[in-house]
């Protein structure tokens, strides 16, 4: 019997456990479909990010209107162009594009830096038709005044708020830089979090060696990073009663399998699709399909969170025991760099 | 009553030449080129004409093209239109006497404009207007917006009727810029007047193969001249016509417009004659003095040509036995301007007894004509003796035609509230105004008028609004000269003009200040306490720059203080006019985003909370005075006529004061000090590595480096920073770069530019933007000193390197372009390698503004007195004015070459065959013609008194032409070709911004393809012209394509090189330009993009090296090592499409990499091409 690989995350029935994450791919009519044709259950659509349109908005202002009535020989330097976009209407139209044509959900993604603006662009998404909103959570707080427990308040408070402002379900995907990250996950659960998505991928900066330049960067995923996430899964399964998505580093099927054990309602791949193209769902999917075959598992169902903490043998393996038994695993040495000497 | 609206002239002529028209050809020129970038801009955006049709609508490449387009048009049976002024309507003469002489019907709007003579003047008159008077055309003249609307229709309609073609004008700038509540047409009113039978007949008499006729044929003295009376009928017809086109206007608005209308008292002993705007304050005067029981009048002439001369006759009052006839033109030597010639000669042919009549001119380049003038003319025809010929409005010490004004003399309605704002072309005074006029026209139901006295620099622009509003319409046609409200939008001002100057008694005055209300009147210059006291104003106060900061909109102070202007002076209620500024934020700034609306809606809500009352001392309590505009030191014209005019006040000038001829002293800009930097460089010698490029890059010549022996630094102020030069061509001399505090911009593109920084804190440069008031003080004095270090001697560098390039004296400098030009850092290096011996032709454009617009010029001069000698002739022609003078040269060489052998034998060989290669090799042969000079002077022979002036012939002098790609891709291109064909020694240098600049950004055949220009609203869909291709393409001219932000060394060689090529040689030189949508400072690094992406290649062609086994075509970048989309990004004129018409963006994007992947493969092979041939004899002999 073909097992049946259909999953519920966020409330919605996904065909499968395997979601596109936000990617540029997302971002592209044609890859969103070729996405959906290799099998993904959903696909989340690129971040729509306040910051940059707001900056978009007043950058656009001041070239438009640098100069402009100062001259007597040119009151103005481009044609006023009868209807531009500066705001979300490019994302959102994306969004309703992207829904026209896929039968699987289609899930938004945002990152605001203003109340005003987490609202207004969530229920801007909410109208184009999205079927979940994902909310974008990251914030590089830099000033020392400013404590831990502020930033998680200012946090759980967005989400109440663009909870009570929108009626989709609503997903939070966090970093993992919290002190109490379960009680977070508890509190952002509280506040009306659907589900959680484990973790966010930061922009973190580089330096040119040529030019002396500061210079953020996004790298790929790689597959030792889905150990993050497949911990606090375990942990956080059947403790707080929200969807679980695994994201960051799941470039096979075997860590897509990882973190359904685990307890995930749904993975997601970006890295690995950009790299190897869309297909590589097809190849998760078949090899996840094998794997449950072949142990007479009859559906994801049955698999999700059978591994999680509260469900295997050695609990404490989640926890500080697995940092314990890796340094001793660890040949002298290398474990002081701190990262894996086979190189993945 | 149609519905209102507050437009300008420009816009109300467009929309019915718009609605009327099928083909519109169109072309950049000031005042009229808003009428063209409306009509692409409706025409891209689909709107259509009156009958449900959208016109095509093309830019063409000159105004002579757009004639000959329309005229073509017109003859295969469309409605076609085109806008023009001045040059651009000299331009269309020929073909408007083919249009009229074939009886089409057609109009061209024109904005009049001065036609140059001793200068360029982009403001109006009828000089132009009064050209066309001999091709046939009828001229009919609005003096006002609302008659620019409703006369451009009655021109559309008459034309079909009469069958003769109409030149439908209004003053330039006056009429076409000044914003006025209007009454509109509407479609069906251009419905209703074009008689659509008229329109079947006009393409019935089309070119048509179905029909064939012949048209455009050549005559011979049989037949011409008959042929030629055969039009008469239809001229007659025309006044008719015309009159009655008025009256079915008349029916359908209620605005009732004759040939000649007349006001005044209706038994008017003295009359005034004239057309155009000026009938509005001519009108004001002569309501005054009637009420005052004086027997005065004035007669508007609307259609001028056909003059019909019994309308005029009858309109006049019967009673007049003076007439005062005022043209706003001048046609030296003639018995009198033309209006007045045709009144005299009507009066004449009536017979009878004839008034007195006398002619005047007034109002040259938009001198303004105020009632006070108007009234001088009427007075001056009450005298017993009136002068026959006069001038108005200046004073003519020279002629003595000029009359006495009554400076008491003011006509401003009492019910008309008058304002009047000081800004900085960058903080959006004028923006937020002309918005406050609408608001105040819609929301308040009143007559709005707004006039805007613009800069003719650009960096640190300033503007002056002159606003009215009133329960009537407006008719001053004049600044305000009483204002209720006065605003200083940038406190700076106060002590270099007299913004107080037009404030009346007990009017308010709004200051933007850095100071709080109890602290300001400290800080006001002694003239503004007196003033305030004198006419005892109400002082406001708004620290408008914090909170404009504050709310995110950086410098742009306009919506803080139009907040404030409407809740001080409460033409509408407080409340209703701010949500009517929201509103209006709304729809000016809706499409730009909601960020942008939130930070203006922040400052309005914050503005009113800045705002406060100063309580004004009964004391002027300042010691210090304005300062005056330049130095005491100056010389005597600077001091003299500069300064006045540097100061506001040239109008005061007397003709005496002006040079006869247009010739002024160079190197005046130096006493120009505007100050207008916020942050100026401060240099750190202990990390500089001497490369130079900041003194480079800088588009002021504002930051320099001198490189000088140690004995020079004696006498210099405590703290003056130098350095060891490093590199080993001078041992032991010192080197320092230096700021002009005072002259810099503050634009930054050196600071970006500059490789050399800090080891221990990399954003720490060698040179770094620091608030400038905190370094003025130091920076003057070090600057002050820095000139003093004499300059180095030319023959011990090595000119054609970027440093040896740099040590050399820029005579170009501190021009008034704008901040962080790309085109000014090209003209000042030409300064640095070859400006002591530089002859200038220079195409009218952004570089002839920035080159020789009054007051100053950039333009400068070496100790010795010498230095670049530059003139502007037109904007067409420049390339063979440019050749032109080289002729000159050539034959005054040859004729000083026949003599030396005859005058002085033995100084002919080392004077005839000198080695002239060299700056060494310059100056011995400079040495030598001094000789030579001075053996003249001892001989009395007629060769040697011929040879004198001509001996500097000897002496090698170089032509550069210079221009923009509007002259070089377009209008000139002709010319150019001609010239590149000619084998002769010129050099023209291309300042390529891809689009027209100084117009404000129209598309030229440099538009890169995907770009969206103005005439290319909707992307430009053909690729840029490869004019370097063509160039080189004829063989013996040395071509150069160059970015100086990408490549120095190779700007600095290519331009080398042209120089001292024998033949001809071009260098067309990437310029960035604020029309490319970019942040000005880093125009040097978009430079760099351009070329790393492949989208702008380095080459030099020299023909020298097209001999055997060479490779004449050196491509100088390397393959492009990033997509272009990185370069096209980052520019809005690209960006802008994208989010505009996203797919078209996609598609042309894609488009341009194309371009760019196959030139890159082209020049390639080109690089690869070997010439086997040695060159031709032509070629040698060019060399």
């Amino acid at each position: 019997m073909t097992p049946d690989l259909t999953t519920t995350y966020l409330g919605l029935p996904l065909r499968s456990p395997i979601v596109a994450s936000a990617s540029p791919l997302t971002g592209d009519l044609d890859t969103l479909l070729e996405l959906e044709a290799a099998g993904v259950g959903a696909a989340v659509l690129p971040s729509l990010f306040e910051e940059q349109i707001e900056h978009e908005q007043v950058d656009v202002h001041e070239l438009l209107e640098h100069m402009t009535h100062s001259f007597g020989e040119a009151l103005t330097w481009f044609p006023e162009l009868d209807d531009y976009s500066t705001g979300p209407e490019a994302y959102l139209e994306h969004l309703r594009a992207a829904k026209a044509a896929l039968g699987v959900p289609v899930i938004a993604s945002l990152n605001g830096i203003s109340t005003g603006g987490w609202l207004r662009y969530a229920r801007l998404c909410e109208e184009a038709g999205a079927d979940a909103l994902e909310l974008n959570v990251y914030a590089v707080e830099a000033d020392p005044a400013v404590p831990g427990a502020a930033v998680e308040e200012r946090t759980v408070a967005l989400v109440r708020e663009v909870r009570a402002a929108i009626s989709i379900p609503l997903a939070v995907k966090v970093g993992p830089f919290y002190s109490a990250f379960a009680h977070m996950a508890g509190r952002l659960h509280e506040a009306g979090a659907d589900g959680l998505v484990l973790f966010n991928r930061f922009l973190q900066p580089d330096v040119d060696l040529e030019t002396l330049a500061v210079e953020p960067r996004l790298v790929l995923s790689t597959p030792t990073e889905l150990r993050l996430p497949l911990r606090w899964i375990a942990i956080l399964r059947g403790r707080v009663p929200v969807s679980l998505a695994g994201t960051t580093g799941v470039h096979d099927w075997e860590g897509a399998l990882k973190l359904l054990l685990a307890g995930a309602d749904a993975v997601m791949v970006a890295s690995a699709a950009l790299e190897r193209g869309p297909a590589v769902v097809q190849e998760l999917l078949d090899g996840l399909r094998a794997w449950l075959e072949e142990r007479e598992y009859v559906s994801v169902e049955q698999l999700k969170g059978s591994l999680s903490q509260a469900a295997c043998p050695d609990p404490a393996a989640f926890e500080r025991g697995n940092y314990m038994r890796a340094l001793v695993s660890y040949a002298p040495g290398a474990g002081l760099r701190g990262h894996d000497p086979a190189g993945r | 009553m149609g519905e209102r609206a507050t437009v300008d002239g420009n816009e109300a002529a467009a929309w019915v030449a718009y609605r009327g028209s099928e083909v519109i050809a169109i072309y950049p020129i000031t005042p009229a080129t808003p009428m063209g970038e409306l009509a692409d801009a409706w025409s891209s955006q689909s709107v259509p004409n009156a009958w449900g049709a959208v016109p095509q609508v093309v830019e063409m490449q000159s105004e002579g093209g757009a004639a000959g387009a329309v005229h073509g048009a017109l003859q295969a049976g469309a409605l076609a239109t085109t806008f023009t002024s001045s040059q651009g309507l000299l331009l269309m003469l020929p073909n408007m006497f083919k249009i009229a002489g074939e009886l089409t019907p057609a109009v061209i709007h024109v904005a009049a404009r001065t036609v140059a003579t001793h200068a360029l003047s982009i403001f109006g008159d009828h000089s132009d207007v009064m050209a066309a008077r001999t091709t046939g055309f009828a001229l009919l003249c609005s003096s006002s917006v609302q008659e620019a609307q409703d006369l451009a229709l009655v021109a559309h309609a008459a034309t079909l009727r009469a069958r003769v073609p109409f030149l439908h004008f209004f003053d330039g700038f006056r009429t076409s810029h000044e914003l006025s509540t209007i009454e509109r047409l509407d479609e069906d009113d251009v419905r209703a007047l074009l008689d659509e039978t008229l329109v079947a007949e006009h393409r019935a008499r089309a070119l048509s193969p179905d029909r064939p006729v012949l048209r455009g044929s050549a005559q011979n003295p049989d037949v011409f001249f008959q042929a030629r009376e055969a039009v008469n009928p239809f001229y007659a017809a025309i006044p008719g016509i015309v009159q009655e086109e008025m009256t079915r206007l008349a029916e359908r608005t209620g605005r009732r417009y004759r040939l000649f209308d007349y006001t005044g008292h209706p038994e008017a002993e003295r009359v005034l004659v004239l057309m155009g705007s000026a009938a509005g304050a001519a009108g004001e005067a002569v309501e005054r003095l009637c009420d005052e029981g004086e027997k005065v009048g004035l007669l508007t002439v609307r259609l001028y040509r056909p003059f019909d001369a019994q309308a005029f006759v009858a309109t006049l009052p019967a009673t007049v036995r003076a007439i005062a006839v005022l043209d706003r033109t001048k046609e030296p030597a003639a018995l009198g301007e033309p209006l007045f010639q045709d009144v005299v000669t009507a009066l004449t042919e009536r017979g009878g007894e004839l008034p007195r009549v006398i002619g005047g001119r007034y109002g040259l380049s938009s001198k303004e004509l105020t009632p006070a003038l108007a009234a001088a003319a009427l007075a001056e025809l009450g005298r017993d003796e009136p002068r026959r010929r006069f001038t108005v409005g200046i004073t003519d010490d020279v002629s003595g035609l000029s009359l006495d004004v009554d400076p008491d003399f003011h006509t401003e309605p009492e019910d008309v509230f008058a304002a009047v704002f000081y800004g900085l072309g960058a903080d959006g005074t004028v923006g937020a105004n002309r918005n406050s006029i609408k608001i105040i026209a819609d929301a308040g139901g009143l007559y709005g008028q707004g006039y805007f006295v613009l800069d003719s620099k650009k960096a640190g622009s300033m503007t002056v609004s002159h606003l009215r509003f009133g329960p009537r319409p407006i008719g001053s046609t004049y600044l305000v000269q009483q204002a209720d409200f006065v605003a200083c939008h940038q406190f700076g001002f106060l002590e270099r003009l007299d913004v107080l100057s037009l404030a009346k008694e007990g009017a308010t005055f709004l200051l933007n200040a850095p100071y709080p209300a109890d602290e300001v009147w400290e800080h006001l210059p002694r003239e503004v306490q007196e003033t305030i006291l004198e006419r005892r104003l109400r002082l406001w106060v708004v620290d408008a720059s914090t909170i404009a900061r504050e709310a995110g909109l950086g410098k742009r102070v306009n919506t803080v203080l139009q907040t404030c202007f409407f809740a001080l002076t409460e033409v509408l209620p407080v409340d209703e006019a701010i949500a009517a500024v929201k509103d209006a934020i709304r729809a000016t700034y809706g499409k730009r985003g909601q960020a942008v609306l939130d930070r203006n809606m922040a400052a309005v809500d914050r503005a009113l909370a800045g705002l406060h009352e100063v309580e004004v001392p009964q004391v002027v309590t300042a010691t210090a005075g304005r300062r005056p505009p330049v130095p005491a030191t100056a010389p005597d014209f600077v001091r003299d006529v500069t300064g006045p005019l540097i100061a506001g006040r040239g109008d005061d000038l007397p003709v005496s004061a002006l040079p006869v001829d247009g010739t002024f002293p160079t190197g005046t800009a130096q006493y120009e000090k505007r100050s207008i930097a916020a942050e100026i460089p401060i240099w750190d010698p202990s990390i500089c590595i001497d490369c130079a490029k900041c003194a480079l890059v800088c588009p002021h010549a504002a930051i320099r480096m001198k490189v000088f022996a140690p004995e020079a630094l004696a006498g210099a102020p405590e703290g003056f920073l130098s350095k060891e030069w490093k590199a080993r061509d001078l041992p032991g001399m010192q080197m320092t770069i230096q700021v002009a505090p005072d002259d810099c911009t503050g634009c930054g593109i050196c600071v970006e530019t500059c490789p050399a920084h800090s080891k221990e804190e990399v954003k720490h440069k060698s040179i770094d933007l620091l608030p400038k008031d905190e370094h003025l003080e130091v920076e003057r004095e070090r600057y002050e000193f820095f000139l003093t270090i004499p300059e180095i001697d030319r023959s011990l560098v090595q000119p054609a390197t970027v440093k040896g390039s740099q040590m050399l004296q820029p005579l170009f400098e501190y021009s008034g372009a704008c901040e962080g030009c790309g085109e000014t850092p090209y003209l000042k290096l030409l300064t640095q390698l070859f400006g002591d011996r530089l002859l200038v032709a220079n195409a009218t454009g952004c570089s002839s503004i920035y080159g020789g617009n009054l007051p100053t010029t950039p333009w400068a001069q070496n100790a010795d007195g010498r230095g670049p000698a530059w003139s502007n002739s037109l904007f067409e022609d420049n390339a063979e004015f440019g050749l032109g003078m080289r002729l000159a040269l050539d034959a005054q060489e040859a004729a000083t070459r026949a003599l030396v052998p005859v005058v002085a034998p033995e100084l002919a060989a080392a004077l005839l065959d000198a080695d002239q290669t060299t700056e060494a090799g310059i100056a011995a042969q400079r040495a030598r013609v001094a000789e030579l000079e001075e053996r003249c002077r001892g001989l009395r022979t007629p060769e040697a008194r011929r040879l004198l002036p001509l001996a500097r012939a000897l002496v090698r002098t170089t032509v550069w032409i210079v221009g923009g790609d509007g002259w070089a891709y377009d209008i000139g291109f002709g010319g150019l070709d001609h010239v590149l064909a000619s084998g002769k020694d010129v050099n023209l240098l291309v300042l390529d911004t891809e689009v027209y600049s100084n117009t404000g950004g129209q598309a030229s055949k440099a538009t890169p393809r995907a770009a969206v220009a103005k005439f290319a609203a909707g992307g430009k869909r053909t690729r840029k012209k490869d004019l370097g291709m063509i160039a080189s393409a004829y063989g013996d001219v040395y071509v150069g394509q160059i970015a100086m932000g990408a490549d120095n060394p190779q700007t600095v060689k290519a331009l080398a090189e042209a120089d001292a090529y024998a033949g001809p040689s071009l260098v067309i030189a990437y310029s960035h330009c604020i029309a490319h949508g970019i942040e000005m400072k880093k125009g040097m690094e978009q430079q760099k993009l351009a070329v790393d992406t492949g989208y702008w290649p380095l080459y030099r062609y020299d023909p020298r090296h097209a001999s055997a086994g060479e490779h004449p075509f050196h491509l100088d970048s390397r393959a492009p090592k990033l997509p272009l989309s990185e370069f096209m990004s980052r520019e809005a004129r690209f960006a802008m499409l994208g989010r505009a018409q996203p797919e078209t963006a996609a598609e042309l994007a894609e488009l341009a990499q194309r371009d760019v992947d196959e030139r890159r493969l082209v020049y390639e092979q080109l690089a690869e091409i070997e010439h086997e041939h040695a060159p031709d004899e032509s070629e040698e002999e060019a060399e």
